[in-house]
């Protein structure tokens, strides 16, 4: 690699760091009074009481839990799947990595919320918790509510690291570009990084050894997920295919995050150069096997439970086929099958704008396919008597909003104190190297964006 | 040897009334929501009457089914709690701590009977019902399940009793209040150890039969079926 184009990629990549526009300001605001708003709402229904929200007899979860599935699912984006592109080492994944895996830090402390959010008595939360207390009671180990605690520290344990390992030369880089509070700030996050060849082979084993262990990690985490329905006897929640059809889910619900949140980074910080279309192709063709995969998940399951014709299972199965919630389970097989489908399947729709609709679409599907789980079940148990209804009440709905407006702050403000694209990476890749790009590459060459 | 607490419903005797259901109110402390709260689905009834109607006008049949707490043997409510808050006795019931509950509700939506009631917000009574309180039972906060416990309070008051003045419990020394104000006997309580209980002896009719028995969730609560068209 030659110097000018180092620096190139160094003064490219701090920029959004260094420089900051009033329009960031204004989206920072905007998204903090919602995010405030949010928790306001919290503590407004804690005050109140919990009927606040429109959770009533026999559907005792229902938005919080959704949005718990949904946000753990998102998770899945960053974590796994740049440890599958590091593993088989592909080369494309090298400005998309950093972007992916700070989804699944941000995206796991706003799903662990929920599980808190959604009690009756949050503030004895820690009664999850196995401490050491002098009543010598601990949680009880055998619920998988005690289980998704422990999946999710490990999860979160384990991306963060992962997160943070290679951010740590690009720390160092920060700090020998910058001056004042930023060197002194950048200096302690480097962890004294010299560039060292012994260092960068610590790194290197540290980051091989991570991205074996968070696969497993992952798979275990969106499958003990699955396991707080399936361990239940609830018709269409007792069911075998749970672990991996949520982890597909996850995968799925992941990569689409990851494909708007690309998008937005590359608009919005002019990474043309650096995010091209052939990683939104990439990412896109993944996101149609997802899409095919739970597609065949989805008739599996709807298939054997319409065969096996076991009464109180008809009853959700049809209530959600063809009863009140058809709307929206056909909205979301619209949204997670036929438009991904249709646009990622066609070579010439596979474009940016194209993987981003399509995206849009998977989120808007794979958000009511968990909440198509939670509630038909519950509100169609066995006794006919006690079958019940549910409507979301507006604590729900603003608390909801309000975790997507925080997904969308604490990715703006990770994208202004961390380089998004990890810049080391860059430049030990061939990626940058414009004779190396292929046609599709050289839509956005550096020489050119830069003259 | 050890109790094991058991009723016997005889659908048969039930008239649906609905005494029952006031007895448990009124004996357990169990709040009334009011019309609204009632309205969307938050009605408290530890034990409730299920009425069906069967055939087609004008032949059709009313049906009453009094259900509350099966107090299964192999309870799904039970392992699925976080905090043992949830959890089984030695005498076979399924008890409620309700200090130790968090409020996941995973219980209620793990029991296949619906019989237990999360506390939407702290507990309110009509006048002059908040001067008839009941000292045995403790009064739940927001936030926390509840359920029938087959009125335990009433259960350790008698074994308390029959314990000062040594002796054992007979037959029939403990009603819990459903038990007491039925005044068309449908409900029947006892020892399920004691073989020669009323209740063991309905309990092995061959009218009896467990709630959802295929779920496996080896209830103690018998329905003796109806023999009769009305």
């Amino acid at each position: 690699m030659n110097e000018a184009l180092a620096k190139r990629l160094s003064d490219d990549l701090m920029r959004p760091m260094i420089q900051t526009s009033w329009r960031f300001y204004l989206l920072v605001a905007f998204l903090g009074t919602i995010v405030a708003m949010g928790l306001g709402t919290w503590f407004y229904q804690m005050y109140m009481g919990f009927g606040m929200t429109g959770i009533t007899n026999p559907i005792f979860w229902a938005f919080y839990i959704t949005n718990f599935v949904f946000w753990i699912g998102i998770s899945h984006a960053g974590t796994l799947i740049s440890a599958i592109l590091r593993l088989v080492n592909a080369g494309w994944r090298r400005p998309v990595t950093r972007c992916a895996e700070v989804i699944t830090a941000f995206a796991l402390m706003i799903g662990a919320l929920f599980p808190i959010i959604h009690l009756g008595r949050p503030w004895l939360f820690f009664w999850l918790v196995p401490y050491p207390s002098n009543r010598l009671i601990w949680p009880n180990f055998r619920s998988p509510l005690v289980w998704d605690f422990f999946a999710i520290s490990t999860y979160l344990t384990g991306s963060v690291l992962f997160l943070v390992l290679p951010m740590i030369p690009d720390f160092a880089l920060v700090r020998d570009k910058t001056t004042g509070w930023r060197k002194r700030v950048y200096g302690m996050l480097a962890l004294g990084w010299q560039g060292t060849t012994k260092q960068w082979h610590r790194l290197e084993s540290a980051m091989q050894i991570m991205a074996i262990a968070i696969i497993p990690v992952a798979v275990s985490v969106h499958t003990i997920v699955s396991f707080d329905f399936s361990m239940a006897p609830v018709p269409m929640w007792h069911s075998t295919i749970f672990g991996p059809y949520f982890v597909a889910g996850a995968i799925f619900s992941g990569i689409a995050g990851l494909i708007i949140a690309m998008a937005a980074l590359r608009k919005f910080l002019h990474l043309e150069p650096y995010l091209h279309p052939v990683h939104f192709q990439n990412l896109g063709k993944l996101l149609l096997m997802m899409c095919l995969l739970w597609g065949y998940f989805v008739f599996a399951e709807r298939l054997t439970t319409w065969f096996g014709n076991e009464p109180s299972e008809m009853e959700v199965f049809w209530v959600t086929q063809t009863g009140s919630f058809a709307p929206l389970y056909w909205t979301m097989i619209v949204c997670n099958f036929v438009i991904p489908f249709t646009i990622l399947s066609l070579r010439k729709l596979r474009t940016i704008a194209g993987c981003v609709t399509a995206s849009f679409a998977v989120l808007i599907g794979m958000w009511l396919e968990r909440f198509l789980i939670v509630v038909p079940s519950l509100s169609h148990k066995y006794l006919p008597y006690t079958w019940g209804h549910y409507r979301p009440r507006p604590v729900e709905i603003m608390i909801t909003i309000s975790t997507f407006a925080a997904m969308t702050l604490l990715y703006a403000l990770f994208s202004k104190f961390v380089p998004v694209i990890s810049v080391w990476e860059l430049k030990v890749g061939e990626h940058p190297f414009p004779q190396d790009a292929t046609a599709e590459r050289r839509e956005h060459p550096l020489w050119k964006a830069h003259p | 040897m050890p109790h094991r607490w058991g009723m016997a419903v005889d659908l048969d005797r039930c008239t649906g009334c609905g005494a029952c259901v006031t007895a448990c109110h009124a004996e357990n402390n169990i709040p009334t929501v009011g019309p609204e709260q009632a309205g969307r689905g938050r009605a408290m009834h530890w034990i409730r009457v299920e009425r069906y109607w069967e055939g087609d006008f004008p032949d059709i049949a009313l049906k009453f089914r009094p259900v509350m707490c099966q107090q299964c043997d192999a309870a799904p409510c039970e392992p699925v709690c976080p905090t043992y808050a949830s959890h089984h006795t030695d005498d076979g019931l399924n008890a409620q701590i309700y200090n130790r509950c968090i409020g996941t509700r995973y219980c209620a939506n793990a029991c296949p009977y619906n019989v237990r009631f999360f506390d939407f917000f702290n507990p309110q009574w009509p006048k002059p019902l908040h001067l008839q309180f009941n000292p045995d039972v403790s009064v739940r906060e927001v936030g926390v399940m509840e359920k029938c416990t087959f009125c335990v309070q009433r259960i350790h008051a008698v074994e308390i009793d029959a314990k000062a003045a040594k002796r054992d419990l007979k037959d029939g020394d403990v009603k819990p209040a459903c038990v007491q104000s039925c005044s068309a006997r449908a409900l029947v309580f006892g020892d399920l150890n004691d073989p020669d209980s009323e209740v063991s002896r309905l309990s092995r009719s061959p009218r009896g039969a467990k709630l959802l028995e295929d779920l496996g969730t080896l209830p103690k609560v018998t329905y003796l079926s109806r023999q009769t068209q009305a």
